[in-house]
């Protein structure tokens, strides 16, 4: 007997015709997405939209959400519900703060990862070993790391030159960035090589500014927490689908009665993915650290939560997770750019536009509740946003979650989370 | 009965003496005295006034402990309470001002828009629910993100006070006949005093016939049955003819409409407040749901384990001066959640398993009394 380390692809009732399960549908989305954003460029004539600033901003952004989105997949595929990754993250920030003003900005990074792993452990105790319900020792989990970090935070911070209980004194140096050579201008020994995708993006061009403005600025001065953060992506996915310890894990999710028929642990398994998952939240703690360049209190803002939402938006696959992390990412990013009233009203048309292409596709398909929920979403959205006497931050901080809600409430039925996560599993049970 | 209460009590004081030790290790390794600490905590409750503060504190934090209480019996998770309350407080708290109404009309008033704001916002996690299939944890959790937005954003654009705006962000004052008197009179009659400033919420009455009406409506009626049945066992629940969308309608909104009515006890009862406005303390959803869980969704649980909340940080208040960190309180409050929830499962592993093995023990014997085994009979074989 053995089990596919492919991805499990759901098997639809109805023929569907074949360029729906394309493997190209992502990257024609993907496409199509971008296309949007240039018309919408230039009818608008906001070249901040997509030029490599903001797509600088969005990925530092998009990071520490993504890495959330990461930390609760593989918690979920591992069968563990961990609601309390955001608890995690918060760990992950005072440990971050902490040695990053110790040891600097490389030891910000491990202590994010330690914090987080020892939230990730603890909760695992709690559900793997004790069999608590997993939303009770999430919930359990996000009210305690706050009092944990503010009791650190006081110890360790008040009365030294430039901290206090809310904030830690800042890193001791910076991480560095990366700059593609060649395509960005990169130095390469000494050398500082043509910036070729800088002089595409500024002539303007339909699509291919826009495009080469969305590669340069994933290539251009990114911090290597960043660089380090993409990676993980790659090697998460490796280790879940493509090496025996990942098929593993994920039996402990889908089935864990079976792999345990087979002389695999669960709960070593459950274990393994909480500290994993742990220690990925922690990170995502650790980058958001880096980017303020300190600790600071409710740092995370409910990101490990937006990072359960990109999960879900994502389908548990990390390519989906990417995907939601660069969305949400952008929705915060652009509020850090010099004139986000502007860059607000231009995402708007482009949101009317996509939104539209939406629903003659859903009333084609003749999807009619799916298509009805969609609607009093959007147009409760739109009306927020058209009322406000400027454009307001906090509607573009809801944005993702509108968006989460519209993604789940449209395609819930096609969500595939693990078949047996979040079932508490003991030796001898079916 | 005192063995019943043992027997609920037993985790929780497990769960208080791991609490205790677990920060007393916090307070010696950052090189604090645990038992100086402790000792100055005791005296800082030890008054009226702390016990009258006590209660006016726990009394939001019960109601917001028995609001997720009615979706945890059913086991269905509303992690969005928090966002039904500020959204029903700002909204109640903004109609409260606009209107003028005989005092009890008024209280009446502002009652229904909190339970109907409240109870709204958490149906839409119904709704989506019972039609498109969506986790009600995820959509309570995305709500609630959604509802802090839609706070500022109404706070902003149409409910703030024109003659504090540019200040502060918070809608008027609410008129005299929206509030409800303070019960200071009672304290007198039992033969304590107050101190000046100090006064007992009127809301404290309204929270005992809330812990009354859950429990009635829980253990005593019909509805109450069904939606018992339907968190422990759903398809024993749907052979009973219960309608579990319905259920999950019906439950939901009263859990929203309960989680509307957090923000009351500020609004009709507290003079600094009688109004929302940014410092509202916008995040005891949240906390209601560690009382929920504290308190086995029992309403006289949740109520001392709000007493005890409150307490915690009633007492930790004066530890600053004497150079302990008062965040000591977080430590313990957190310790305790966790130990608590782990004991009151392994007590239920073991009763479950207790019980499963009398019934079988007593199944067995019923089997060998009406048949007796004979040669090659399989009655000794397992199932």
């Amino acid at each position: 007997m053995s089990i596919t380390a492919e991805p499990v692809t759901q098997e639809s009732p109805a023929a569907r015709p074949g360029w729906r399960r394309s493997r190209w549908l992502p990257y024609l989305i993907a496409l199509a997405a971008l296309a949007i954003m240039s018309i919408t460029r230039i009818l608008s004539d906001t070249d901040d939209l997509t030029s490599s600033g903001t797509f600088g901003v969005a990925l530092r952004t998009a990071a520490p959400i993504g890495l959330a989105g990461l930390s609760g997949l593989v918690a979920e595929r591992s069968g563990t519900i961990n609601i309390g990754l955001d608890g995690m993250m918060v760990m992950g920030t005072i440990f971050a703060g902490w040695w990053g003003w110790e040891y600097g900005p490389w030891m910000a990074l491990l202590g994010g990862i330690v914090g987080g792993t020892i939230g990730g452990l603890v909760m695992s105790v709690a559900t793997t070993t004790f069999g608590v319900n997993h939303i009770v020792a999430g919930v359990a989990i996000n009210l305690i790391a706050p009092g944990v970090s503010r009791f650190m935070a006081g110890e360790l911070f008040v009365g030294v030159q430039g901290g206090a209980i809310t904030t830690s004194p800042g890193n001791k140096g910076a991480i560095g960035a990366f700059t593609m050579p060649f395509l960005s201008g990169g130095d390469l020994f000494g050398w500082t090589t043509p910036d070729i995708l800088g002089w595409i993006e500024d002539h303007g061009w339909f699509l291919l500014a826009d495009a080469a403005g969305l590669a340069r600025g994933l290539t251009t001065a990114v911090s290597w927490d960043v660089v380090l953060t993409i990676a993980l992506f790659f090697g998460i996915a490796y280790l879940l689908w493509h090496t025996p310890f990942g098929l593993r894990l994920r039996a402990a999710g889908e089935r864990p009665s079976a792999a345990d028929s087979l002389g695999v642990s669960v709960h070593r398994m459950r274990y393994y993915g909480m500290a994993l998952s742990g220690a990925l939240a922690g990170m995502g703690g650790a980058v958001l650290v880096l980017f303020a360049n300190r600790y600071q209190e409710n740092q995370v803002a409910g990101r490990g939560f937006l990072g359960l939402a990109t999960m879900i938006f994502g389908n548990w696959m990390p390519a989906g997770t990417a995907a939601g992390a660069g969305l949400f990412g952008y929705a915060q990013g652009i509020t850090l750019r010099t004139d986000p009233g502007s860059l607000v009203r231009a995402l708007i048309l482009a949101a009317a536009i996509s939104l539209t292409a939406m629903a003659v596709w859903m009333a084609v398909g003749r999807r009619w509740q799916a298509l009805g929920f969609m609607s009093v979403f959007t147009a409760v959205t739109f009306w927020a946003f058209f009322v406000a006497s400027e454009p307001n931050n906090q509607l573009v901080f809801v944005t993702p979650y509108v968006v989460t809600l519209i993604a789940v409430s449209v395609g819930a039925q096609r969500l595939r989370p693990p078949a047996e996560e979040g079932i508490p599993w003991f030796k001898g049970m079916q | 009965m005192i063995e019943r209460i043992w027997r609920a009590s037993l985790a929780p004081i497990a769960a208080a003496v791991a609490a205790i030790a677990i920060s007393s290790i916090a307070l010696l390794i950052s090189g604090n005295n645990p038992i100086d600490a402790f000792r100055e905590m005791w005296q800082t409750i030890d008054s009226t006034e702390s016990v009258v503060l006590i209660i006016n504190r726990a009394v939001p934090y019960y109601i917001a402990g028995v609001a997720v209480a009615v979706g945890f019996k059913m086991n269905l998770f509303n992690i969005g309470s928090n966002g039904q309350f500020i959204l029903a407080a700002l909204v109640a708290g903004w109609a409260g001002a606009q209107v003028s109404l005989p005092p009890p009309i008024h209280v009446t008033f502002v009652f229904l828009v909190a339970i109907l704001v409240g109870g709204g916002w958490a149906l839409i996690a119904a709704i989506l629910n019972v039609t498109r299939n969506v986790n009600v944890v995820i959509s309570t959790i995305m709500l609630n993100y959604i509802a802090i937005g839609l706070v500022a954003f109404l706070l902003s654009e149409f409910m703030s006070d024109p003659d504090s705006a540019g200040l502060v962000a918070q809608t008027e004052e609410m008129p005299r006949s929206a509030q409800i008197p303070p019960l200071d009179d009672l304290i007198e009659l039992t033969g304590f005093h107050l101190p000046p400033g100090i006064d007992l919420y009127g809301f404290v009455i309204f929270a005992i016939l809330l812990g009354v009406g859950y429990h009635v409506l829980l253990n005593r009626s019909r509805f109450g049955y069904d939606l018992r049945l339907s968190g422990e066992n759903p398809d024993a629940a749907r052979s009973a003819g219960v309608n579990p969308k319905r259920m999950v309608l019906i439950t939901l909104f009263m859990s929203g409409a309960i989680a509307g009515m957090i923000g009351l006890p500020f609004l009709l009862a507290d003079p600094n407040f009688h109004k929302y406005g940014d410092a509202f303390p916008a995040t005891i959803g949240f906390t209601g749901l560690g009382l929920a869980l504290l308190g086995r969704n029992s309403p006289i649980g949740i109520a001392a384990a709000a007493l005890v909340w409150a307490m915690i940080e009633r007492a930790t208040q004066r530890l600053a001066p004497i150079g302990i960190p008062a965040e000591i309180g977080k430590i313990l409050q957190g310790s305790f959640l966790l130990v608590a929830v782990i004991a009151y499962e392994v007590i239920r592993r073991r009763n479950d398993a207790a019980a499963t093995a009398a019934a079988a023990e007593a199944t067995a014997r019923q089997r060998l009394e009406a048949q007796p085994p004979g040669p090659g009979s399989t009655a000794g074989a397992p199932a």
